[in-house]
């Protein structure tokens, strides 16, 4: 049988927010585009944010700027953000969005008609534009209808709507080609038939998202493999900081099917409070030191706030996500929590049932389907969950370049640096925006001066081997019992609490299931499989696993989204070390790089007594780097 | 609190198939996807089912639950009779390609067939000013999942493979009319283009489309009704009638 073949200029893996807006860039700019999704066009897990994206836009609240979206977000990551990502982040958002209602987009509005913003957890003015809690659908809906208006332009053109960008639906890609050190393509299978399909491009933007299917509780789909970060190590670019996840605070705990499902931050935002079982609103026990100045310390001023935000601090439940997560754990642990092992979350008692039902729709929607209960007469229960992965891809952050690969891009969550150590709600869409376009230029700009490369023989057939392998073995292991166990161990031993002995312990661990896992054999044929998907997503959940487990066993502090019980604190020398992860074909190594020090103009932005708590004498007394 | 419940799973692919009883265990509060993914898990390695994110928010999972077209993430197994089989068979308006897995591009292919929405041309980004209640009219539309389930309930097609190639089903007539009801767009004519190149005239009103919609969009009320009484409006209204034929006159 002939292989089936295909010629782009630029090849996105990936077709949530940051893939689809990569990829309009690309086409924008004349290039020939193909996209890839592992599922359906428009089901990928962006549909699932809820909240919104952050922009300094300044319409509700007109003393916002970059500038304090700047410092807003290198704050929520504990200043590990890579300063520039999150400089070109808040500098662009606000034309990002306004970007997707020249495209169509129908966001929530203000009494002035502008684009409506709503406040969320570690962002000083109200920020987050927003569609009810459907903001993810919306940005995918806009950027997929987008899609088809460049293709009916094309259509147009040429006769061939598919001309200039096609998408590829369920398609999985199982390795990065390269030749001559530079990115030639991709390989990879059809979902549905099993059959094997060759991409010659000579640019590859990596948008494949996250990495929540690795943990048992998770708001993720089944798609959050950390296909990218794997595709990306196996390629020869690093990972850096994947020590870093994020667990959503809020997720469902309540019937056992529905564990790890989100419950929006919006909830939070719209004045929905926490309490454990006494009934007690414990967030003000866990105000820490560095934001005690600007979240109340009392019942009365939280309250005040949501009228009044110029004479108020915020309340403690808008804390950014890592610390109410960490909260939350501390009381269930500590025998506060529900019988189902999580803490009250409730909105009731603020908004009437029509508020609610308007401006939390599928929330009301999602808790009385699944849980049987009314979220405009009763609280909910929620707990944490694995929701998001800082870490990612080394990239450049002008070009999203990943380091060391000449050809490959990568934006969105597949990409690291942008949060630091924990991201803040509303940056996740807003991020995608910026470097998904960020993305589609930085492979504009290289196709200038590289052109086609030919994918040898030799690296096609060692791609073909690798897809087949499973269905030679015979006997061997179970890929879903494998993923279980896997789950297990980074549930207890990588979680949201860690010590240096567990991860340890985990580490030993996931190499063995490693181990095991060559030893996958599957069931049944090619066609539609998910025993067989499933081989090639857990390969990638392994790496990423003993990536996360090193990067974590290495850093001896907390911060942001890793919590060291044997490391309580946060150590400011620590701040000035990135995780470099990189893959020498047996395992992952991980080291230590010095993170890049802020400019002086960036640096002046922040009150210097701020700065002296995350960063030492040294670094304060020299003001920045230039 | 785990009990065993009947399933019967339609298994095969395009050229042979039938139904497989399977008796698999239920825990408290699942819903049918859970159960599917366990004899996948235990029993059935290779069976076929699309699914994303089990929150009823993607509309990935839409197959036909004892002969009723639904989302199996939002199915809850408790809604059945302890002692009832639950049929679960694949969508039957699309060709099936494995199990509970069908080829749906033919809502693909008609998703490009609706003009895209147009800006208008000297709005700069930014500058666009909308009241709230203008704008509601099309979120309600735009809130579609594309769970296809619309499109599979719809008699107009859902039997009349002859029918598909002139009717772009439900899912685009919300689509129409979500452009049609965007206070910016400056396309003219997209009642009278649903009416002439997709196939709203097809649409007798019989509501099973908004009976099915998981996101509770009244697509019969809410979008077909009011074009197709707008278009019947002009169409046989015979002072508009001669008034179009007097000077052009747009914006159907």
């Amino acid at each position: 049988m002939t292989l089936e073949r295909h010629k782009y200029d630029v090849l996105v893996i990936g077709a949530g927010g940051a893939g689809l807006r990569a990829a309009v860039e690309a086409r924008e700019s004349g290039l020939r585009v193909a996209i890839i999704c592992k599922s359906l066009f428009g089901k990928a897990h962006t549909v699932m944010a809820e909240g919104g994206a952050a922009a300094s836009m300044g319409n509700v609240n007109d003393k916002d700027s970059w500038m304090v979206h700047f410092r807003d977000t290198m704050r929520g990551g504990k200043f590990l953000n890579h300063f520039r990502m999150a400089e070109l982040h808040a500098k662009e958002s606000p034309d990002r969005i306004w970007e997707l209602e020249v495209w169509g987009a129908l966001f929530d509005r203000t009494k002035e008609g502008k684009i409506s913003q709503r406040n969320f957890g570690g962002h000083e003015y109200p920020r987050l534009a927003h569609v009810g809690d459907r903001t993810g659908l919306e940005l995918i809906r806009t950027m997929q209808q987008k899609i088809v208006q460049l293709q009916q332009k094309d259509g147009r053109e040429t006769g061939d709507m598919e001309s200039g960008i096609k998408v590829f639906a369920e398609l999985t890609i199982t390795d990065i080609l390269k030749e001559d050190g530079k990115v030639a393509g991709a390989y990879g299978y059809w979902r549905e038939s099993g059959e094997e399909v060759l991409f010659e491009a000579p640019a590859v933007v990596i948008a494949t998202g996250g990495v929540g299917k690795t943990f048992k509780i998770t708001s993720n789909s089944w798609e959050g493999t950390g296909d990218g970060h794997a595709l990306a190590l196996k390629a020869g670019a690093n990972l850096v900081d994947m020590e870093f996840l994020q667990f959503h605070p809020t997720g469902m705990v309540w019937p056992p099917s529905v564990r790890g499902i989100l419950v929006t931050e919006s909830v939070r935002g719209e004045g929905g409070v926490l309490t454990n079982n006494l009934g007690e609103r414990f967030m003000f026990k866990y105000i820490p030191d560095v934001f005690k100045d600007k979240y109340a310390d009392n019942e009365e001023e939280a309250d005040r706030w949501y009228v009044d935000q110029d004479n108020n601090r915020r309340p403690p439940e808008l804390l950014p996500r890592d610390e109410v997560a960490r909260a939350i754990n501390s009381e269930v642990k500590a025998g506060r929590g529900t019988e189902h092992g999580g803490v009250f979350l409730d909105v009731s008692k603020r908004l009437s049932a029509e508020v609610i039902k308007k401006r939390l729709p599928s929330m009301w929607h999602q808790f009385y389907e699944l849980a049987g209960v009314d979220i405009t007469k009763e609280a909910m229960e929620v707990g944490p969950t694995c929701h998001y992965v800082m870490g990612g891809v080394e990239v450049e952050p002008d070009t999203a370049a990943a380091v060391g690969v000449p050809g490959l891009f990568a934006a969105g969550e597949v990409a690291g640096g942008m949060h630091g150590s924990n991201r803040l709600g509303g940056n996740s869409l807003s991020d995608l925006l910026v470097f998904g376009r960020r993305a589609g230029m930085g492979a504009v700009e290289y196709l200038k001066n590289n052109r086609a490369n030919p994918v040898s023989d030799e690296t096609i057939h060692a791609a073909a081997a690798k897809i087949q392998a499973p269905f030679d073995r015979q006997g061997g292991e179970n890929s879903y019992s494998l993923h279980a166990e896997l789950q297990e161990v980074t549930h207890n031993l990588v979680g949201i609490i860690r010590t240096g002995a567990e991860l340890k312990e985990a580490i030993v661990k996931i190499a063995e299931i490693r181990k095991r896992s060559a030893n996958v054999a599957v069931s049944g044929g090619r066609k539609f499989n998910p025993g067989f998907h499933l081989a090639f997503d857990l390969d990638n959940m392994l790496l990423v696993a003993e990536s996360t487990a090193k990067s974590a066993d290495s850093r001896e502090e907390s911060r942001g989204g890793h919590t060291r019980d044997d490391f309580p604190g946060m150590d400011n020398k620590w701040r000035q070390v990135n995780h470099i992860s990189s893959f020498d074909g047996e395992k992952v190594n991980v080291r230590k790089q010095a993170l890049p020090p802020m400019p002086k103009e960036l640096f002046e932005l922040f009150d210097i007594h701020e700065l002296e708590k995350y960063m030492t004498p040294e670094e304060t007394s020299k003001g920045g780097s230039n | 609190m785990a009990r065993n419940i009947k399933l019967r799973i339609w298994r095969g692919d395009s050229t042979d198939g039938g139904l497989k009883d399977v008796v698999v265990e239920a825990n408290e509060g699942e819903v049918v996807l859970d159960v599917i993914h366990r004899v996948q898990a235990t029993q059935m390695g290779d069976l076929a089912v699309r699914w994303n994110c089990k929150a009823g928010k993607c509309g990935s999972c839409s197959m036909e639950i004892n002969g009723k077209p639904r989302l199996a993430c939002m199915t809850q197994v408790a809604s059945f009779g302890e002692e009832e089989t639950i049929t679960v068979t694949p969508l039957r308006a699309f060709p099936i390609i494995k199990d509970l897995v069908t080829n749906v591009s033919f809502n693909y292919r008609k998703a490009m067939e609706v003009p895209a929405y147009e800006h208008p041309k000297n709005l700069a980004p930014g500058e666009a000013r909308m009241e709230q209640i203008d704008v509601e009219r099309s979120q309600e539309f735009r809130k579609c999942i594309e769970c296809f389930l619309c499109q599979d309930v719809c008699h107009v097609v859902r039997d009349h493979e002859e029918n598909k190639k002139s009717f772009a089903g439900p899912r685009f007539f919300i689509r129409i009319a979500e452009l049609d009801m965007h206070p910016l767009d400056t396309l003219k004519n997209r009642k009278k283009a649903a009416q002439e190149e997709h196939g709203l005239g097809m649409c007798n009103i019989t509501k099973c489309c908004t009976e099915v919609c998981p996101e509770h969009i009244k697509i019969t009320d809410n979008a077909i009704i009011p074009m197709k009484e707008r278009v019947a409006d002009i169409k046989y209204d015979p002072v508009r009638w001669l008034g179009s034929k007097i000077r052009k006159r747009e914006g159907l």
